[in-house]
């Protein structure tokens, strides 16, 4: 099953990537190759089985509730690209 | 022989006999570094100076006080290292300085072992060349021609090529053993959980784990018993004892179970390889082990599956970089929308982005059920086969690769044969089994791995089964000749 160029927009979008127009054409042709790869899967019956979701049996890993210190904040900043007043900083989002 | 030569140990060996200075040994391997890393461009940062003064340091008796005091090591640069620049290869990070160390760093540096640089690889360790790093191609001191494998290429050229005596990689699909089996290096990744992952840059996080290449078995013992052991900064740690790993390498292997599975030795073997790995197997029989031909019949939909989840938590993983926190950033941008685009898609290169986009297709409403719910009920049926074997069996044996390194270039154009190479190391992956890479041969001057596969958490017996072979041959002595006279 081949990808159309217009899902393939959809995936970049949802995926936050800008596709030049031969990208689009080689990726549209490249995931579907790797699709079509992955169909041997579909020769396997696995009705019954279970998702191995996780190799180890760890479910939920709590820590005991006790405050301990968290990085400074102005060194945190320091690999921000843009800063204002010790804040990150972003183009308009409305 | 040169100090930059000698393994761990034997550096041990001579400090505590007085016979070298942390200073001699540390200028030894900057100096081979500096003579030899132009032909195999191994390293993207060299510190050189923190090395030096680390080794000023610890120049009297007193101040000496771990398991590894002043001997060199190096890191894939996917290990975060606090104040020095970690980049995943990657322009994305090209400028990011971590503001904190991996644990298996700090445990590191808390032995007093001294950082030397960080290592080249693919780029965010999504390849199996190294060619996909976004700075260079890093080459195999074997042949500059051919690749060094990957991902952590860097680590397992630089060992080979005397560099450092051991660094530390990550292993996803095989990006441990498979540059360690191209490089005639040893290459241990040990069980999912057993090393700690924090601030080991994420691909695929249920895959990923950090461990050790060295030339020596001995030497990745050492490191083990470092790095080893649960982290609480790391959720999915696993909190299991663990051994002294050195009481592990004594040669006596009599009476061990070894299988080989039949699929391992089939379609799309080179002959060579295929054949110096069963000598391999022959030798373990002399040794005393008992060999059976073993089925591991969902073997060859491992790679299917791993193309599906892999990418999928890659997708996840990878949506932090949005150009706001770190990384590169689009400065032009006059909404988020386009700048979160933008900084993406000048910051990834064509592997990663493939991945995030197969990733994020699969997880999609929709075509979840189909793919990634599918590869996971798969998953299960791959660990199911091992275990049925580990039933009866201790170890399990498998060429590392089914080829020896291909040329620079050569399958660049081609990712789906690329993604062939991983086809015996990514299954112990899905099922987070500990296995290492260990030299076993040389086709046509190129070295050969062998794969040493164990239980869970049995990390101890294939470093036993490896120092076994490891003392009974001697592939591990010869040495690459880096495009000149073989040594």
């Amino acid at each position: 099953m081949a990808l159309t160029i217009k899902k393939v927009e959809d995936i970049a979008l949802m995926a936050r990537l800008n596709l030049k127009e031969e990208e689009k054409e080689d990726f549209a042709q490249q995931l579907s190759l790797i699709l079509d790869y992955t169909n041997s899967l579909h020769n396997i019956d696995t009705d019954n089985v279970e998702p191995l979701i996780h190799i180890l049996p760890i479910y939920n890993v709590f820590r005991d509730d006790v405050v301990s210190p968290s990085s400074p904040r102005d060194e945190i900043l320091l690999n921000g690209p843009l800063l204002e007043d010790g804040q990150y900083k972003v183009p308009k989002i409305m | 022989m040169e100090l930059y030569e000698l393994g761990l140990r034997d550096l041990q060996d001579k400090l505590n006999r007085e016979e070298v200075s942390i200073r001699e040994i540390i200028e030894s391997v900057l100096k081979r570094i500096h003579e030899v890393d132009d032909k195999v461009k191994a390293f993207i940062t060299l510190d050189e100076e923190n090395a030096l003064k680390k080794a000023a340091g610890l120049s009297s008796k007193e101040s000496r006080k771990g398991q590894i005091v002043g001997l060199p090591f190096a890191l894939k640069d996917v290990f975060c290292t606090r104040g020095l620049r970690t980049t995943c290869a990657s322009r994305m990070l090209e400028n990011y300085v971590p503001i904190y160390d991996a644990t298996a760093v700090s445990r590191l540096n808390a032995e007093q072992g001294i950082l030397i640089g960080k290592l080249n690889m693919d780029e965010f360790a999504m390849g199996s060349s190294t060619e996909l790093s976004a700075f260079f191609p890093t080459r195999n001191p074997w042949d500059l021609e051919r690749v060094p494998g990957g991902s952590s290429g860097g680590c397992a050229a630089a060992v080979a090529a005397g560099e450092v005596p051991v660094a530390l990689g990550s292993d996803t699909g095989g990006s441990i053993r498979q540059p360690a089996s191209f490089c005639g290096v040893v290459g241990f990744k040990p069980s999912y959980g057993r090393v700690s992952r924090w601030g080991v840059i994420a691909y695929s996080s249920s895959m990923d784990q950090a461990g050790v290449i060295a030339r020596k078995v001995e030497d990745c013992a050492l490191i083990m018993n470092i790095i080893a052991g649960h982290d609480p900064l790391d959720a999915t740690s696993a909190n299991v004892e663990v051994s002294d790993y050195t009481s592990f390498l004594q040669p006596n292997i009599r009476g061990m179970k070894i299988a080989y599975p039949t699929e391992c030795f089939q379609q799309g073997m080179d002959e060579a390889v295929k054949n110096l790995v069963l000598n391999a197997l022959k030798k373990y029989e002399e040794l005393g082990a008992i060999i059976e031909e073993v089925s591991l019949p969902h073997g060859e939909y491992a790679l299917p599956a791993y193309y599906i989840i892999g990418p999928a938590e890659a997708s996840a993983n990878l949506a932090c970089y949005d150009g706001v926190r770190f990384g590169l950033r689009d400065y032009e941008a006059d909404n988020v929308l386009d700048m979160y685009c933008n900084s993406r898609s000048a910051g990834f290169g064509d592997e990663v982005k493939r991945r995030i986009m197969l990733g994020t297709h699969v997880l999609s409403s929709g075509y979840y059920k189909n793919y990634y719910l599918k590869a996971m009920k798969v998953r299960r049926l791959i660990k199911n086969d091992f275990d049925q074997v580990f039933k009866n069996f201790d170890l399990i044996v498998t060429p590392t690769t089914p080829t020896t390194a291909f040329k620079l270039g050569a399958e660049l154009d081609d990712f789906l044969t690329l993604y062939g190479n991983d086809i015996f190391t990514v299954p112990v992956n899905m099922a987070g089994l500990p296995a290492i890479s260990i030299p076993c041969g040389f086709s046509d001057g190129l070295p050969v791995g062998m794969q040493i596969i164990g239980q869970t958490f049995d990390e101890g017996r294939v470093l036993k089964a490896a120092y076994a072979f490891e003392q009974n041959t001697t592939y591990h002595n010869i040495k690459p000749s880096l495009g000149g006279e073989q040594r």
